[in-house]
């Protein structure tokens, strides 16, 4: 006989209204100690600047050296080429930032930039824009823009203009919790000016994305396929409205289309094809799968810069960024057992929070470092793309994710994002200035989870912050 | 009486009158850590000032002869600023959120946004006619973008005052002419750019020994009075042993094997660098410093604090620490001929040495930590 441990029987003792779940029904799973550790055997303990930036604990020493220069590379700038330093040079000629690390910088997470008594203060660096006009381009992704191709590079070597600025706005929007508390909320607009290229085509779809933190990546890697897709069957037959989906994409290394997982709309597969496409598309980093600089035919001053060799990143140094990014730990969570985190646990699960951030995986093999298999992991997200609603959506769909839809992030690390990064911005764009707020932007599928959350207790709300904080 | 013992028994040992009875505390060791950082700094001013003044000799009279002695200062002020890099990451003065050490001693060097380059001889800031050179604009270019750009600091002078690398065994070749007006276009932008920079680095250094200053409501009165002070400078020393110096700075270009993927690249001397980290290292954990002009600063270390608890590991510690800075001092110049060849070429395994040591007293450093009551060191890695 088979010892399998029973799930915890959802106990419907409430009824079901309009296809929502009433509270009462919905049995919160017992409080395991593994939550803690998010990462399973590869968690890390610190709590300081440094928390997201250490290696995976499990590492061996030859490992730790590998991940040592993948740090190297991911952090330091790349600088324009001709230079002395010939293994770090080939930035742009367009590019939006210098390095993997200004913007996910220490590891965390981006920000949108400042503003000073409402003037922006700077060009956006961690929040960059993807174009496209309709259409797909010859892998089912999107069509890049004409003239200023697949993302927009508002800075640029010398001797080449920069394709513009990004102007952005915010607009408050006001609301209102059941109990009568008032809130606001930054709805954002961008602009693109001083195009030095000519206009837009008049169909340009824009997707704001700000860099995420870059905890745990591995191990989000190492979640068996078909986990994913049992999340979609589950929300399906559960029939309460929320129906995830999975995402298929180009995969440049697999050289097919895969199942999506990285990225705010599952819009990659896999963490090497997403730090081949970043180094192109972000520093202007040219490698062997990604072999040719975003300058398109109008570009013609980007296309004559000099380069910084044939492949400015080899196979070698770039595979070393790939082991880096697939090997940061995730750090343990803090004051969870806390009485107030545990009450926003409950309430966590009450509100239908945990249908899509799902919250735990045993991971499957992962050959090519074997410490990230067979962990119990508690990353909360289901890697599905869901209907977010009119509030964020971006309106340029990206392989199967359509306009509304947006793929659940992960929600381990967020409250160490504070520590390390010292903000409090999260979503795709940055434009939640809290936690609280980025709940109150969820719509569409989460419409109800969301309507869950108006109708607490002011004491709820923060318990349910303090528990986020503690993941 | 016993007391009296007690302490003629420990000068003894010590074989030194001077020596202290009462055990060492956490306070004095913090206390005389902070004497030690003022000292670093003051000296790393003083090398950087007389640097300063050869510079200035130089571009009043631009020649072979004032550019070499130039040239001369800097290596000798790097010599004592490497050894105040163990005075770093754990957020102090130099590098705190809003610290110097990014504009002073960052790296890459952005040769290109600087000056001309070959292949591109109209590159850079200083070739371009529209950026007004003042202190202001190259603060600001530094931290375009809300990233460093590598405009200014010890590289920046390296660069200005060695040009690009571009022999395969020695260093960079710029000629005096760059600076002479008639020879390379803008040689008076040139010529402002180097002091500006040069000033901007002698006044960061003075920022941060003012922090570090005693008498003062500054950083130093805290430190001293912080418990988490000796598990700072245990960082400080940890993260430079394995992160920065063993990882970053060695085994980086062990496995690159890349010409010029060395700090001080345009100068060729990198192997200072790693000898001077080396020894900053051995500077904190001994309590033991040799100033610029030949005193000996000495009391309360991290050395004693732990050997109180455990001798073997305070032992171990010392005799691994030194051993690096042995194996450090024997690495060949230029760096980046050392790291060429296969691993078994002298070269590379004289590097491989020093990464090996330095590894070894960073898992010392974690157990000298442990011994203290500190769970886990970050040693960056």
């Amino acid at each position: 006989m088979s010892m399998k441990p029973l799930l915890p029987l959802l106990l419907l003792t409430g009824t079901v209204v309009a296809g929502t779940l009433l509270i009462d029904s919905v049995v919160v799973p017992p409080f395991d100690r593994a939550e803690t550790l998010p990462g399973g055997d590869t968690t890390v303990f610190d709590t300081g600047k440094n928390a997201l930036a250490l290696p995976s604990a499990t590492l061996n020493d030859a490992q730790r050296t590998e991940f040592v220069i993948g740090n190297s590379f991911f952090k330091k700038n790349w600088v324009e080429a001709p230079s002395s330093t010939t293994a770090r040079d080939g930035l742009g000629p367009h590019f939006i930032a210098r390095s993997c690390g200004s913007c996910h910088t220490e590891d965390g997470r981006g920000a949108p930039p400042d503003f000073e008594n409402g003037l922006q203060k700077e060009q956006p660096v961690a929040l960059l824009f993807r174009l496209s006009i309709p259409g797909k381009d010859a892998h089912g992704g999107p069509k890049p823009e004409p003239t200023y191709g697949g993302q927009f590079a508002n800075d640029a070597v010398s001797g080449v203009q920069p394709e513009g600025q990004v102007a952005i706005s915010y607009e408050e929007v006001q609301g209102r919790f059941a109990d009568g508390e008032a809130y606001t909320l930054l709805k954002p607009s961008y602009r693109f000016t001083d195009l030095n290229y000519g206009p837009m085509h008049p169909a340009t779809e824009v997707s704001p994305r700000i860099a995420p933190q870059m905890t745990g990546m591995g191990l989000l890697e190492a979640i068996k396929e078909s986990d994913i897709e049992a999340n979609a069957r589950r929300q399906a037959e559960a029939g309460q409205g929320i129906k995830g989906r999975t995402n298929r994409v180009w995969d440049a290394y697999a050289q097919k289309t895969v199942l999506g997982r990285f990225g705010w709309k599952a819009n990659v597969g896999s963490i090497a094809h997403q730090s081949a496409g970043a180094f192109n598309g972000d520093i202007g980093i040219t490698s062997r799968r990604f072999p040719a600089e975003e300058c398109t035919a109008k570009q013609v001053d980007c296309r004559k810069a000099p380069r910084g060799g044939k492949l400015e990143i080899s196979d070698k140094i770039l595979d070393q960024v790939i082991f880096y990014s697939r090997t940061q730990a995730v750090p343990a969570t803090r004051n969870l057992e806390d009485p107030r985190a545990q009450r926003g646990r409950t309430v966590f699960y009450q509100a239908q929070c945990a249908v899509c951030h799902v919250p735990s995986y045993v991971t499957g093999d992962f050959k090519a470092i074997p410490q990230l298999g067979r962990q119990t992991i508690y990353p909360y997200t289901d890697l599905l793309l869901h209907d977010m609603g009119e509030g964020l959506a971006d309106n340029r769909p990206d392989f199967l994710a359509g306009g509304r839809d947006w793929k659940t992030p992960p929600l381990w690390a967020l409250g160490m994002i504070p520590v390390v990064n010292g903000h409090t911005r999260y979503l795709h764009d940055g434009r939640a200035r809290n936690l609280l707020e980025a709940v109150l932007w969820h719509g569409g599928e989460a419409e109800a989870a969301k309507q869950h959350v108006l109708k607490l207790s002011r004491d709820d709300r923060e318990n349910l912050v303090q528990f986020l904080q503690s993941l | 009486m016993v007391l009296l013992r007690r302490t003629l028994i420990a000068a003894a040992l010590a074989g030194s009158l001077f020596a202290q009875a009462e055990p060492v505390t956490p306070g004095a060791v913090a206390g005389h850590y902070a004497n030690l950082v003022h000292a670093g700094y003051l000296d790393s001013i003083q090398s950087a000032k007389a640097m300063q003044t050869s510079i200035e000799a130089f571009l009043a009279a631009p020649s072979e002869d004032t550019l070499k002695a130039a040239r001369q200062s800097w290596i000798a002020a790097r010599e004592y600023y490497g050894q105040t890099e163990a005075f770093r990451f754990y957020g102090g003065p130099i590098d705190a959120e809003d610290g110097p050490e990014g504009r002073m001693n960052a790296w890459p060097m952005d040769e290109a946004y600087v000056d001309y380059v070959q292949g591109k001889p109209k590159a850079g800031l200083i070739n371009n006619a529209k950026v007004k050179i003042t202190r202001e604009v190259l603060v600001a270019a530094n931290e375009k973008g809300g990233e460093e750009n590598i405009s200014t600091g010890w590289h920046a002078i390296e660069f200005l005052l060695w040009g690009q690398d571009l022999s395969a065994d020695g260093p960079g070749a710029r000629p005096a002419s760059d600076f002479v007006d008639g020879g390379k276009p803008n040689a008076e932008r040139r010529r402002t750019y180097l002091k500006i920079v040069t000033q901007l680095l002698v006044d960061d250094l003075e920022s941060v020994a003012k922090a570090w200053e005693p008498n003062a409501n500054n950083y130093r009165s805290k430190f001293v009075a912080d418990d988490a002070s000796i598990q700072k400078m245990l960082t400080g020393l940890g993260a430079l042993s394995r992160g920065e110096l063993a990882g970053e700075r060695m085994e980086v270009a062990l496995a690159s094997k890349s010409q010029e993927d060395e700090h001080s690249c345009f100068s060729d001397n990198t192997h200072r660098d790693i000898v001077n980290n080396a020894k900053g290292i051995q500077n904190v954990w001994e309590g033991h410093y040799k100033r610029a002009d030949g005193s000996e600063l000495s009391g309360p270390s991290l050395r004693e604090l732990v050997a109180g608890k455990d001798a073997k590991v305070a032992d171990k510690t010392s005799t691994d620490i030194a051993n690096s800075l042995k194996l450090a001092e024997a690495i060949q110049p230029p760096f980046d001929r050392e790291i060429l060849g296969k691993n078994s070429a002298p070269g590379r395994k004289r590097v491989r040495a020093v990464i090996d040591a330095l590894k070894l007293q960073a898992n010392d450093l974690v157990q000298a930590a442990k011994v203290l009551g500190i769970k886990n060191l970050n040693t960056k890695v």
